[in-house]
C-alpha cells in the first residue's frame, strides 16, 4: 500500500482549501454576523448573561428535534408531525406525573418509549409501504394534535414535580466555592471543554500528518483553534456569571456531540447518507435501505418526545397548544444549515447553527419589540435567502 | 418516381465519437424503408437528425424533403412538414384518456376553450383509421402496449403526416398486435405515406419492406431493393456485424480452474406482471479464471438474470439452485450475495452504481465498510488509505479521493464502481455493459482489469451488447434471447455471424408471440 498523497500546485491547494472551508463555515459566519448585528442594535442586551441563558433554554427543544430531523431529511424524507408529537408527549407526561402521580423517572422513560413507538408507527408506512413521508406525517400531525387535546380534555395540566422541572429550568450543581457572581464549576467545565476540543483537533491533525495526509496549513489551524477556544471560554464565562450551565444545555451538547459522531464516523451514519444520496445504488451495495429509513423515524420520535418533555418542564404545565408550529422551525433550521431537500446532504453542525440563527433572530427581534407578524416575515425571507445562497454556491 | 426524402452525406459526431459517417439514405413516397443494424449502429442518431432533434448545424450533410433542402431547428419544424417519429418508449400520459393524449398539444378549440365534441369526433375517426376499437374516454393506463402503440400512431395521424418513422414498433407487441400494426403500415403505403421502419426482427422486415438499408458503425453498408432481388437473411446479418476489428484487446493468459458459480433451472417472473416469466429455467456456470460473455439484444433478459442472481434484486417468484464452489447456497438479499462472494457491477452507473454527490473514497468503501470500521466506527485514515490504494491501482484520474464522483469522466466513474466491488473481494463478478459510454482508451483499461481479475482466479461474467468486445475478451460466450440461452460458443470459435444467427433463428422460431423486450424495464438506456 502506498502512502503517497497527491501534491497539487501550492496556490491551487490553498485556493481550494479556502473555498471549501468558506462553504463549511459560511453559515457559522452568518450566525456570528447576525449575533453581532443584534448585539449592537439591542445595545448589548443580546449577550447579557440572563438573556443568553434564556436563549439556550428557549431553543433547546428546537435544537434537539433538529438533530433527528436532519437524519430524516438526509434520507430524503420529511417529518411534519414532530411539533404535534412533542405536544402530545408533554400531555401524556402531565397525565402520568400530575394526574396519576407516577414516578418522574418512570414517566420520563415511558414517554421516550412512546415517542419511539410513534416514530416506528410512522416510519413503518414510509419505509416499508413507500407512502410519501409528507403524507404519513401530515396525518400524524393531525392525529397527535387531536390526541393531545383529548388527553388534556382541552385544559392545561400542571404543575410538574419539582425534580422534573429541573430538566429545563435547573442548573448544574455548584461543587466549588462561589466567587462573586461567577459559577466556578461551570467555568471549569467550559475551560476543560475548550482544552479538550483544541487537543482533539491537534491530535487528529498530527495523526493525519504522520500518515502523510495533506492537512490544513498550520497558521489556519492555529487561528481556528484560538478562535474556537476563545469562543467557548467567552460563552461559558457569560453563562457562568448568571446561574451556571443549564442542565438542558449539558444534555443538548452531549446529543450534538453524539449525533455529530454518528453521522461522520460510524457505519450506520455513512449508510444513512448513502440511502439519501442514491437509494438504488445503496441497496445494490448491500445496504438495508428500508430498515435505515425506518430507524431514522424511530429516532425522530424519541427526540421529539425528549423535546416535548423539555418544553413541558420549561412551561411547568402541559397545554393543548404546546408544540404548535415547532415542526416549521425545526425543518427551517435544517435547511438553513445546508441540508438538501433531495436528500444525501446535510451536517449536524449545520442544523445546530441553523437552529441558533432562528433562535437568535427570534430573541433579537423580540428584544427590539418587532411584532410577531413581521418576525415571521423576516424569518421566512431568511430561510429562502439561505437556501438560495446554498443552491447558488452548489451550481458554481 | 423521385425520392420524397433524401439524406445526403450525413455525418455526426459526439465528443470525438463518430456516430454517422457519410450516410446516404432516401425514401420514396408510398415506400416502406427498413433500417436495420446492431445496437449502436447509428439508426436512432440518423432518425434524430432527420426529425430535427439534432438541429441543423450540429451535423454535416443535407436533408432534402419533397424537393427542397430543409434545415430543421427542432422537432416542431419537421413535424410541420409531416415527418412524424414514434419512439420506442411510448410518450403517452398514462392517466389521461385516449382523446386527451391524441390532442395533447393542439386540441381543437374555440376562444381557448377545448371543443370536446370536435375532439371526440376526430378521435373516433382516427381510431377507426388505425383499427382500434376503444372509446376515446378510455385511459391509456387501461390499454395494453399494443393498443398504446396504435394510439401513438393515431396521434401521429392527427397531424398532417407525410412520413412516419417507427422505432422498434413491435418490440413489445405480441404476434396479433404486431401483425395488425404491420397491416396498418401497408395501408399507409397505399395512401402514399412514406415509412421508415427500424426493427431487429428480420422476418417482419422481409414481410413489409420495399427497401432495406443496413447501417454499421455509422455507415451505410448495404442497400437492398426488395422487389429487384430476393431477401437473403444471411446477407443482411453479415452486413450488420461484419466489421474490421478496429478495437484492440489486451493479451490474455488463460488458466481455467474449478467451477465457482453454477446456476441450475433458474426462473424469474416479472415484478409488475407476475404472470410473465422473464427468465425461463436457465442453467449457467462460470469457472475460476474464466471470462464468460452473455450476448443478446436489448431486452433479452440478461440484466434481469444477473440482478435476480444478485440477492434477488430484480423479479418475483424466483426459483432455481445456485451453487458457489460446489456448495448450494441461498442468496435472499444483496448483503447475503456480497457476503457469499458475488459482485454485480450495474449497467447504469449513474442511477444504480454511484452516489454522485459523494466523493470517490465514500463510493469505494460503501459496500465493504466493515473492513475499515472495526466496531462499526469508521477509521478514516484506514479508509483513506484503502481508497488511495485503489485509486493508484486502477489509475482513477481524479484530483484526490475527496473529489465528487459526479465530476469524473465515464471511464473513471466506472473504475470507481469496479474498485467498490473489488474491495468486497468477490469470487464471481458480473459486469453489466462495463464499457458503455466510455471512450476507447478507457475501454482498453477496463479490459485489462477484467483480465487481471480472471488471472487472479475470479470468475468473471460480462454482459455486453458489443459483440466484438465479447469476442475479444471472453473464453466462452452464451447467447441469451427472450429469457433463455439459445446458443453457446467457445471464444475461439465464436463469430459475430454465429451469434447473430443464433439470436435471429430464435426470434423467428418464437415468432412475435413472446411479449419480450422493451417492457422488461431497466435494461434500456
Amino acid at each position: 500500500m502506498t502512502d503517497k498523497t497527491v501534491s497539487l500546485p501550492e496556490e491551487r491547494r490553498h485556493g481550494s482549501f479556502i473555498k471549501n472551508n468558506l462553504r463549511n463555515y459560511g453559515m457559522l459566519m452568518s450566525l456570528v454576523a447576525i449575533m453581532l448585528f443584534f448585539q449592537v442594535v439591542t445595545g448589548g442586551t443580546l449577550l447579557q448573561p440572563l438573556n443568553l441563558t434564556n436563549l439556550v433554554l428557549q431553543n433547546s427543544y428546537i435544537v434537539i428535534m433538529a438533530l433527528g430531523m436532519l437524519l430524516v431529511i438526509v434520507t430524503g424524507h420529511i417529518d411534519l408531525s414532530v411539533g404535534s408529537v412533542a405536544g402530545f408527549i408533554g400531555a401524556v407526561a402531565a397525565l402520568l406525573m400530575v394526574t396519576y402521580k407516577v414516578d418522574y423517572t418512570l414517566a420520563f422513560i415511558a414517554c421516550l418509549a412512546l415517542g419511539a413507538a410513534i416514530g416506528a408507527a410512522q416510519g413503518y408506512w414510509v419505509a416499508y409501504f413507500k407512502i410519501p413521508s409528507f403524507i404519513v406525517t401530515l396525518a400524524g400531525m393531525l392525529v397527535f394534535k387531536g390526541l393531545a387535546l383529548a388527553v388534556l380534555q382541552g385544559q392545561s395540566l400542571g404543575p410538574f414535580p419539582a425534580t422534573f422541572q429541573k430538566l429545563s429550568s435547573g442548573f448544574i450543581p455548584e461543587l466549588l466555592p462561589e466567587a462573586g457572581t461567577l459559577h466556578p464549576t461551570s467555568m471549569l467545565i467550559g475551560a476543560l471543554l475548550a482544552l479538550g476540543l483544541v487537543y482533539a483537533s491537534a491530535k487528529g491533525r498530527s495523526r493525519e500528518q504522520s500518515h502523510g495526509i495533506e492537512v490544513e496549513p498550520y497558521g489556519f489551524f492555529l487561528g481556528k483553534s484560538i478562535v474556537l477556544a476563545c469562543a467557548v471560554l467567552y460563552f461559558t464565562y457569560l453563562i457562568a456569571t448568571y446561574r451556571g450551565l443549564p442542565n438542558v444545555l449539558v444534555i443538548m451538547s452531549a446529543l450534538i456531540a453524539l449525533y455529530g459522531f454518528v453521522t461522520r464516523r460510524t457505519v450506520i451514519g455513512r449508510q444513512i447518507y448513502a440511502v439519501g444520496g442514491n437509494a438504488k445504488a445503496a441497496s445494490l451495495s448491500g445496504i438495508k435501505t428500508e430498515r435505515l429509513t425506518f430507524l431514522t423515524f424511530v429516532n425522530m420520535g424519541v427526540l421529539a418526545a425528549l423535546a416535548g418533555l423539555v418544553f413541558a418542564a420549561r412551561l411547568n404545565t402541559a397545554t393543548p397548544k404546546a408544540g404548535l408550529g415547532f415542526e416549521l422551525d425545526v425543518i427551517a433550521a435544517c435547511f438553513i444549515g445546508g441540508a438538501s431537500a433531495y436528500g444525501g446532504v446535510g451536517r449536524v453542525g449545520g442544523a445546530v447553527v441553523g437552529a441558533m440563527i432562528m433562535g437568535v433572530m427570534n430573541n433579537g427581534m423580540s428584544i427590539l419589540g418587532i411584532g410577531i407578524d413581521y418576525q415571521q416575515v423576516i424569518k421566512g425571507l431568511v430561510l429562502l435567502g439561505a437556501v438560495c445562497i446554498d443552491v447558488y454556491n452548489q451550481r458554481r | 418516381m423521385t425520392a420524397m426524402l433524401e439524406m445526403r452525406n450525413v455525418s455526426k459526431s459526439f465528443a470525438g465519437v463518430q456516430a454517422l459517417r457519410d450516410v446516404n439514405f432516401s425514401v420514396r413516397a408510398g415506400q416502406i424503408h427498413a433500417l436495420v443494424g446492431e445496437n449502436g449502429a447509428g439508426k436512432s442518431t440518423l432518425m434524430k437528425v432527420l426529425s430535427g432533434v439534432y438541429p441543423h448545424g450540429s451535423y454535416e450533410g443535407t436533408i432534402i424533403f419533397e424537393g427542397e433542402e430543409r434545415r430543421f431547428r427542432d422537432i416542431n419544424d419537421s413535424e410541420a412538414l409531416g415527418i412524424i417519429i414514434i419512439h420506442q418508449e411510448l410518450a403517452l400520459i398514462p392517466l389521461m384518456s385516449i382523446a386527451e393524449n391524441i390532442f395533447l398539444s393542439h386540441p381543437p378549440s374555440k376562444f381557448g376553450v377545448i371543443d370536446r365534441d370536435e375532439v371526440y369526433r376526430r378521435t373516433r375517426e382516427l381510431l377507426a383509421q388505425v383499427g382500434l376499437k376503444e372509446s376515446p374516454d378510455t385511459l391509456i393506463t387501461d390499454l395494453g402496449v399494443g393498443k398504446q402503440q396504435l394510439v401513438e400512431i393515431a396521434k401521429a395521424l392527427s397531424k398532417r403526416v407525410r412520413m412516419l418513422i417507427l422505432d422498434e414498433p413491435t418490440a413489445s407487441l405480441n404476434e396479433a398486435d404486431s401483425a395488425a400494426l404491420l397491416e396498418r403500415l401497408m395501408a399507409f403505403r397505399e395512401q402514399g405515406i412514406g415509412s421508415i421502419l427500424i426493427s431487429h426482427k428480420l422476418n417482419e422486415v422481409a414481410k413489409v419492406a420495399d427497401h432495406i438499408t443496413v447501417l454499421r458503425d455509422g455507415r451505410t453498408v448495404d442497400s437492398i431493393d426488395c422487389h429487384a432481388e430476393p431477401i437473403q437473411e444471411d446477407r443482411i446479418i453479415r452486413s450488420m456485424v461484419n466489421r474490421d476489428m478496429a478495437h484492440r484487446f489486451p493479451e490474455r493468459n488463460v488458466k481455467i480452474g474449478e467451477p465457482v458459480l453454477d446456476v441450475e433451472n433458474w426462473s424469474v417472473y416479472h415484478p409488475i406482471h407476475p404472470e410473465r416469466q422473464v427468465i425461463k429455467n436457465v442453467s449457467f456456470g462460470v469457472k475460476r479464471g474464466e471470462v464468460v460473455g452473455i450476448a443478446g439484444l436489448m431486452g433479452a433478459g440478461r440484466t434481469e438474470f444477473a440482478m435476480s442472481l444478485f440477492g434477488r434484486s430484480w423479479g418475483t417468484n424466483i426459483s432455481g439452485i445456485i451453487r458457489l464452489e460446489g456448495r448450494e447456497i441461498a442468496l435472499p438479499s444483496v448483503a447475503a450475495a456480497i457476503d457469499a462472494g458475488l459482485a454485480y457491477v450495474t449497467e447504469d452507473r449513474k442511477q444504480l452504481g454511484l452516489i454522485l454527490a459523494d466523493d470517490v473514497r465514500k463510493n469505494i468503501t460503501l459496500a465493504s465498510l466493515d473492513q475499515v470500521a472495526p466496531s462499526r466506527v469508521i477509521d478514516d485514515i484506514a479508509e483513506l488509505k484503502v481508497a488511495s490504494d485503489y485509486r493508484n491501482r486502477m489509475r482513477i484520474r481524479c484530483a484526490d479521493v475527496y473529489q465528487e464522483t459526479g465530476q469524473l469522466s465515464g471511464g473513471n466513474q466506472q473504475k470507481v464502481v469496479l474498485s467498490k466491488w473489488l474491495m468486497t473481494d468477490p469470487k464471481v463478478l458480473i459486469l453489466d455493459e462495463p464499457t458503455r459510454g466510455i471512450d476507447v482508451g478507457a475501454k482498453y483499461e477496463i479490459y485489462c482489469i477484467i483480465n487481471e481479475l480472471a488471472e487472479a482466479g475470479r470468475g468473471v461474467v460480462v454482459i455486453s451488447s458489443e459483440m466484438p468486445e465479447l469476442l475479444g475478451i471472453c473464453d466462452r460466450i452464451c447467447v441469451m434471447n427472450d429469457g433463455a440461452f439459445v446458443g453457446e460458443f467457445k471464444g475461439s470459435e465464436a463469430t459475430q455471424e454465429k451469434i447473430m444467427r443464433a439470436i435471429m433463428r430464435n426470434e423467428r422460431s418464437i415468432g412475435n408471440a413472446a411479449p419480450a423486450a422493451a417492457e422488461m424495464g431497466g435494461s434500456q438506456p
